[in-house]
């Protein structure tokens, strides 16, 4: 079977280190970074040289040298999800100047640079309001396609002070992007703090999990019809379990949200889309054939190779699929979901 | 049994709806979710129930339990928790309609109206007891320690003694792992008591090692820990903070679990206490075969963080734990159901349980959604439980 075109909706830009953004600064915050002992957000969700963070030949950071001439190659289009970590930065000024170099940088150094990229805007979405500024400065540049939240924050996404976020980038017409990590403050569980990062990693997909359940139960979909969420590095495989679940919960308690008007997998299917990095898939290729067809994945999984991380091969997921699936999965989820 | 929960006729009455939308109008939901009538199962094989609530009727029962220093700590302060993150249930005491005693006291308190609603109405061989009365979850340890002490002793009085069918639970304070080891030893040899009972929400996740001492004492008794749906830690209830609804709190205890397991395995727990059992108890199971692939999946890459785990979480996983039923996760089509079933792999381990008086009720014959065959059936709603509890 030919390869079909591939557009790749998670390939990470890090930012270098924090003077990368100097000539982005306003003088204020420059001669405040300069003088104080600030290193940039300290976010410790993802060390970078865990076995996970980089696989082999390839750096934690790559530049675009390297993404062009590894995560490119074979890709029509790639997306960059920049992981800078402002909503850590406490300082709330800060981490929207902060954001604001960083999209400024992504501009000059990535977008600009190499037209098969697109990106996403890195807001500062612990003050909403601040946030959709910042999605409003870049909305109208074609390069921009998503807004990128980290998955942990103060409040799940479906609650009501988000709303100035979805406000703008439904005004733009972007995604949001949902992805691994975040560093809010309190614990990564609903029951306190794990020893080892290996926790804080597989922990992770439950708080996918709690997102999702927010989004639709606190009726974001319902306020914002058009909004549209990728859930990014966190997982798929849960999807059913996670459906089966809230759905007889609604049946039982839907008196307790009333504006959720539709069986909660309806939105989900209509709302969501999930990058299939990391598989986490069962070692039996029946089961995850059945995961496949239970959630109705050929129209909900976006392809990535969520570079430079190193994870399982994606064949395993692909090789099960038709032609026609493969398509969908591979490119043409990602082209109606992105308007790419 | 018209007041229990039946999710087929929730679905499609929606006559209720409109007293309780606080004004935003009702709306009847879209059809695609309406059902079949509900499957019944035959009911002919044993019953045990593994998940029943007792309550005490008042804080005097209670008292009568405590020594005089702490009658008058529990008169002055009454308990003392982790507060901040209350959902009001869906139903008062999150009980069902029919489950409160004429006398107003609340349900799961009556030992008569419980045997003529529950034990005798579905034959239930043995029930085991859950009492989710707060002793765990004292600030006040050294208070959490007596008022522990007093539910077993209430336990056996009140419900063991005067009804054989009954099974007591182990109350522990388990924010402190040598009280919680020295109320396990006072009870670990009398065979009313089936296993140790934790809260799916305790302040750290269970594997921290101050929990150690507590899994030592189950295993000089050879006592399984359940951990049980709730719990109020003092932490958000997701790792995302506080969400807004009873429905994401309810809906949302399969993540706290996962959180869990996820803590018992990789911080060693199951090495350091290779004979200790766990039960899963009110989480739902169908989270189970995602999450142990997305384990199995970071050991592979990242197992060098935690040399102590020698084997697959996967395999330590059904080789340490039991899950109960209730309540489960019902899958769109009857034969994801069986999917499920196959991905889990866990036939010797589902353990039968309704949840009296909960609201959540699970009938024996309504539980499962698909007909299941009768091995099946005899291991999920008695044998497996026997095994497990000695019974």
């Amino acid at each position: 079977m030919p390869d079909p075109t591939r557009i790749d909706c998670d390939i990470h830009n890090e930012v270098p280190n924090l003077e990368t953004l100097y000539p982005y600064l306003p003088d204020h915050w420059l001669d405040y970074c300069r003088e104080s002992a600030f290193n940039g957000p300290d976010a410790a969700d993802y060390p970078e040289s865990v076995p996970t963070a980089a696989r082999e030949g390839s750096s934690a950071k790559p530049d675009l040298a390297e993404v062009r001439s590894c995560a490119l190659r074979d890709v029509e289009i790639g997306i960059l999800n920049c992981a800078y970590r402002v909503q850590s930065v406490r300082n709330e000024d800060l981490a929207a100047s902060l954001a604001t170099a960083v999209n400024q940088w992504q501009v000059e150094h990535w977008l600009e640079k190499e037209p098969r990229l697109r990106a996403s805007i890195v807001a500062p979405s612990h003050n909403p309001a601040l946030a959709a500024r910042e999605i409003e400065r870049w909305g109208d540049h074609p390069g921009f396609v998503q807004v990128i939240l980290p998955v942990r924050a103060e409040a799940p996404y479906g609650n009501r002070r988000y709303d100035p976020i979805y406000a703008a980038a439904v005004k733009r017409d972007l995604a949001i992007g949902i992805h691994y990590g975040g560093a809010p403050g309190h614990p990564p569980t609903p029951t306190g703090w794990p020893s080892y990062f290996i926790e804080d990693y597989t922990g992770m997909a439950q708080v996918f999990q709690s997102q999702v359940i927010s989004l639709v139960c606190e009726g974001a979909f319902e306020r914002f019809p058009t909004l549209r969420v990728a859930l990014i590095e966190g997982g798929f495989t849960w999807l059913p379990s996670l459906m089966w679940r809230i759905d007889k919960e609604w049946k039982g308690l839907r008196h307790n949200t009333p504006y959720v008007r539709r069986p909660p997998s309806e939105y989900m299917r209509a709302h969501l889309r999930l990058t299939i990095q990391p598989l986490d898939a069962p070692p039996n290729p029946l089961h995850l054939a059945q995961i496949l067809d239970q959630c109705g994945a050929e129209d909900l999984l976006l392809y990535a190779s969520d570079y430079p991380h190193c994870h399982d091969v994606q064949e395993f997921l692909l090789d099960l699929l038709t032609a026609d699936q493969r398509e969908k999965i591979c490119s043409a989820n990602a082209r109606a979901f992105y308007r790419l | 049994m018209s007041a229990q929960f039946d999710s087929t006729a929730s679905v499609e009455s929606g006559q209720k709806t409109k007293d309780q939308t606080n004004g935003h109008g009702a709306n009847r939901p879209a059809s695609s979710v309406q059902q079949a009538p509900r499957y019944r199962a035959p009911l002919d094989t044993a019953i045990i129930d593994t998940d029943i609530h007792i309550y005490f009727p008042t804080p005097d029962a209670l008292r009568s339990y405590l020594d005089e220093k702490w009658q008058d700590y529990h008169r002055t302060f009454g308990q003392r928790g982790f507060d901040g993150s209350h959902y009001p249930r869906a139903m008062p005491n999150a009980a069902r309609h029919d489950a409160w005693p004429d006398d107003g006291t609340p349900p799961g308190s009556n030992l008569p109206l419980m045997q003529r609603q529950l034990l005798d109405e579905w034959s239930i061989e043995v029930g085991v007891l859950n009492p989710l009365v707060g002793a765990g979850e004292q600030r006040n340890l050294a208070f959490g320690a007596a008022f522990a002490r007093a539910t077993n002793e209430w336990q056996l009085a009140e419900w063991l003694d005067p009804e054989p069918r009954l099974r007591a639970s182990i109350i522990v304070p388990w924010e402190d792992g040598e009280l919680s080891a020295a109320e396990i030893d006072r009870w670990g040899s009398h065979p009313g008591f089936v296993h140790a009972l934790l809260i799916a929400r305790t302040k750290e996740p269970l594997g921290r090692r101050k929990y150690w001492p507590m899994y030592e004492a189950a295993c000089r008794h050879d006592l399984p820990i359940a951990i049980h749906f709730g719990g109020a830690a003092g932490v958000p209830i997701t790792g995302s903070g506080y969400p807004n609804h009873y429905i994401e709190d309810h809906g949302g205890m399969p993540q706290t679990f996962q959180a869990q397991v996820i803590s018992l395995i990789f911080e060693g727990v199951l090495q350091q206490f290779p004979t200790l059992k766990f039960v899963l108890i009110e989480g739902g199971f169908a989270w189970i075969p995602p999450m142990l692939w997305r384990m199995d999946s970071a050991w592979r890459k990242l197992g060098s963080e935690v040399p102590h785990v020698t084997e697959p979480p996967s395999q330590l996983f059904r080789r340490h734990f039991w899950v109960s039923t209730q309540p489960m996760e019902e899958p769109f089509r009857p034969e994801q159901f069986r999917q499920l079933l196959g991905q889990l792999d866990l036939d010797d381990r589902l353990l039968f349980a309704t949840d009296y008086p909960h609201w959540d009720f699970d009938a024996p014959d309504r539980a499962f959604p698909v007909p299941l065959d009768k091995e099946r059936r005899r291991k999920f709603m008695a044998e497996n439980a026997r095994l497990l509890y000695k019974l």
